[in-house]
């Protein structure tokens, strides 16, 4: 594995077992976060970006399980350690901020109390007034001033929560960041200082972030790279310059037209026909193709490989590759 | 501050005849305690959240008025209140010339047929025990007819309109077999089956994917055209304001701090809430960049607001008069209305 590589998922594949049948919510995906990047992640819901995410520290439980792939993260497969180890990789070295911080707090825990066991519990030897002084400074840092720790979470406003889910995260010092949706419940003036924090944290602490979110104009904003799912597969990734200028696939050029943009005079918004498919019953061959304006017939029978474009640009899509002519691919 | 204040509308440019809506100096408390101890405790006073403190607007025929703010501005409550589901603390909605508050229980009955709302969960006003073909008979039972054929052929009719096509096909359905972006679909045709002049839409596109939203905008406005109607259209998402709104109100804490067409406010906002609101809006061009700060801290408790202009303790701009004198509503060109004291120097510039 490359140097710059922090986390390598490759052929991932999550399974939810429901009445109805099995749903394949994340299905051999392959995606590699480089270290110190911030990588976007988006998709609509249902897309799998969220699943994807969890499966990363191998959060699932009950109806959910990773059927196969491998997870390496900074030199280890994540896949090949046992449940007991697991816990000194969440918390310490992969951290997660979540959409709602009200129900990932404890509501009857001070915000000091927190930080000072998240620390204790992952460095036992940490006396308290060491761990309470780290939390001072963490807090001060992240813009809450320390009067604060002394709060419980419902006494602070939706973005001073969220700085104390980051800073949880900071508090060990973790290599990566998966923030799933952490603006999503803010207000703008908040979502914007909040994003202005993240990059601040990235360039100080060197940090990586996966930031998952529905948001084309968030991912615009902070990241570095972005990738793009549909249907539990990923359909794009590359440069977000590059993906945003020129994008390959045709689910990204569709999404990126139907984003509003509050900079542009243009009046019209461009309407995607279709919905995302029923998972329980994808569509054979490319899972776009029933949606897609270019679609050809090779499109609705195999399924295109996730290859590169060109460079560090990668899709999964028909008009990139060699395919056999339209005529040999009639089913 | 009183008297400046408590002239509503200086909307020089609105045709009385052209209006549909005229809300004056509009206010909900909502009281945060009561009983005989808190009424002790606090000498007869109350304290109360000011959801919605003296708000003046009107709403043109025909047109999309929008009511954008942060959470906690009271936009919603304003929705609401003009809806008259709501009873105000003080003011008036003064609806096609009659004033709500004066109507008996029956008259405002028959008047809830001429406006309807739309609200952001589909699934959360929809009953989950009503298939949608009865969802939407509903209203056309109580406000148009008791013929069962005739209701029917209604019910299919607009279900074809809003694109829930073939209707047969929806008509026997219950509302967690669609889609959520069909579920919204069956919200606004119920909305729309009374036939309403004015429709209340409360962020109908909030909880949408970004491909699902253009369809919902679109459809929205293809039915405004065909029916004639005038949206509300209450939204936290000045991005997508943008693409169907003619005029914009601008509200903070309880009051509006700025009003006009909509390119008058977007490309000359002279309040400096406006412009920040409008700066923070995240830019889908990774070669944007944020030029202007963003205000300090968050929206504040609206049981004790700042004095003088709400806005005053985050706003760069703030000088002493700030603090002890409320800026009012006023008019700096025709149609645009700002209430900042400093508002001609932020118009210029």
């Amino acid at each position: 594995m490359a140097d710059d590589i922090l986390y390598s998922i490759r052929g991932l594949t999550v399974e939810y077992t429901t009445r109805a049948g099995v749903v394949r919510a994340v299905d051999d995906v392959s995606l590699d976060i480089r270290r110190g990047e911030i990588l976007g992640l988006v998709g609509e819901s249902g897309c799998g970006k969220s699943t994807l995410g969890k499966a990363l520290m191998r959060l699932h439980r009950g109806p959910a399980r990773i059927t196969s792939g491998e997870l390496w993260f900074d030199g280890r497969d994540l896949m090949k350690l046992s449940e007991r180890e697991m816990p000194k990789i969440r918390g310490a070295e992969i951290g997660m901020v979540f959409q709602d911080p009200m129900t990932s707090l404890n509501p009857v825990q001070r915000i000091i109390e927190h930080l000072t066991e998240t620390i204790q519990t992952h460095e036992p030897e940490t006396s308290d007034e060491e761990a309470y002084a780290r939390a001072e400074e963490l807090v001060e840092r992240l813009g809450i001033r320390r009067e604060r720790l002394k709060d419980y979470p419902h006494q602070m406003s939706g973005g001073m929560r969220q700085r104390v889910m980051i800073s949880l995260a900071l508090a060990l010092r973790a290599k990566l960041v998966i923030a799933d949706e952490p603006t999503t419940s803010l207000d703008v003036i908040v979502e914007a200082k909040f994003l202005d924090l993240l990059k601040e944290l990235q360039k100080e602490f060197g940090l990586t972030i996966l930031l998952i979110t529905h948001n084309i104009g968030v991912v615009a904003e902070v990241a570095d790279r972005v990738a793009v799912m549909y249907a539990a597969k990923m359909a794009e990734v590359g440069d977000v310059n590059e993906v945003f200028a020129n994008p390959k696939h045709p689910y990204t050029q569709g999404l990126l037209k139907s984003v509003p943009n509050i900079r542009l005079d243009e009046g019209e918004l461009y309407k995607m026909g279709g919905a995302p498919p029923n998972l329980l019953h994808p569509p054979s061959g490319c899972r776009f193709a029933p949606r897609c304006p270019e679609a050809m017939d090779i499109c609705h029978v195999k399924e295109p490989a996730f290859d590169v474009v060109e460079g560090d640009h990668l899709a999964s899509c028909w008009l990139y590759q060699e395919h056999p002519e339209p005529a040999g691919a009639v089913s | 501050m009183t008297e400046k204040t408590m002239n509503p509308n200086p909307d020089s440019d609105a045709n009385e005849s052209d209006v549909l809506v005229r809300v004056e100096n509009l206010k909900k408390h909502f009281p945060v305690q009561s009983g005989l101890i808190a009424n002790i405790l606090n000498r007869g006073h109350i304290p109360a959240v000011k959801a919605v403190d003296g708000v003046s607007f009107t709403i043109r025929r025909g047109e999309v008025f929008g009511l954008a703010g942060e959470s906690g501005s009271g936009k919603s409550t304003v929705g609401r209140l003009t809806l008259g589901l709501l009873p105000a603390t003080d003011g008036k909605v003064i609806f096609d010339g009659v004033d709500l508050g004066s109507l008996k229980p029956e008259e405002m009955r028959k008047m809830r047929s001429r406006m309807q709302v739309i609200f952001q969960d589909p699934l959360a006003s929809l009953n989950p025990r009503m298939t949608i073909g009865e969802t939407i008979e509903h209203p056309v039972k109580i406000h148009i007819t008791q013929n069962a054929q005739e209701r029917r052929r209604i019910v299919w009719d607009i279900l074809e309109k809003v694109g829930l096509s073939p209707a047969e096909q929806y008509y026997d359905k219950y509302p967690h077999q669609i889609s959520g972006g069909q579920r919204q679909r069956v919200v606004i045709a119920r909305a729309l089956v009374t036939a309403p002049e004015l429709v209340v839409a409360d962020e109908p596109i909030a909880m949408a994917d970004v491909s699902v939203r253009a369809l919902l905008l679109d459809l929205m406005m293809r039915l405004k055209e065909e029916f004639n109607l005038t949206y509300l259209f209450i939204t936290h998402d000045l991005a997508t304001a943008k693409y169907i709104c003619d005029r914009i109100a601008i509200m903070y804490l309880g009051k509006l701090c700025e009003v006009g067409p909509l390119q008058d406010v977007y490309k000359h906002s002279a309040h400096p809430y406006t412009r920040a609101l409008l700066e923070a809006v995240p830019v889908p061009d990774p070669k944007h960049r944020r030029t202007e700060p963003m205000p300090a801290g968050e929206i504040p408790n609206a049981i004790n607001p700042p004095s003088g202009c709400r806005f005053h303790p985050r706003c760069p701009l703030a000088q002493e008069r700030c603090a002890q004198e409320e800026p009012p509503l006023r008019e700096i060109a025709p149609g645009h209305q700002v209430a900042c004291h400093f508002a001609e120097t932020l118009f210029d510039s």
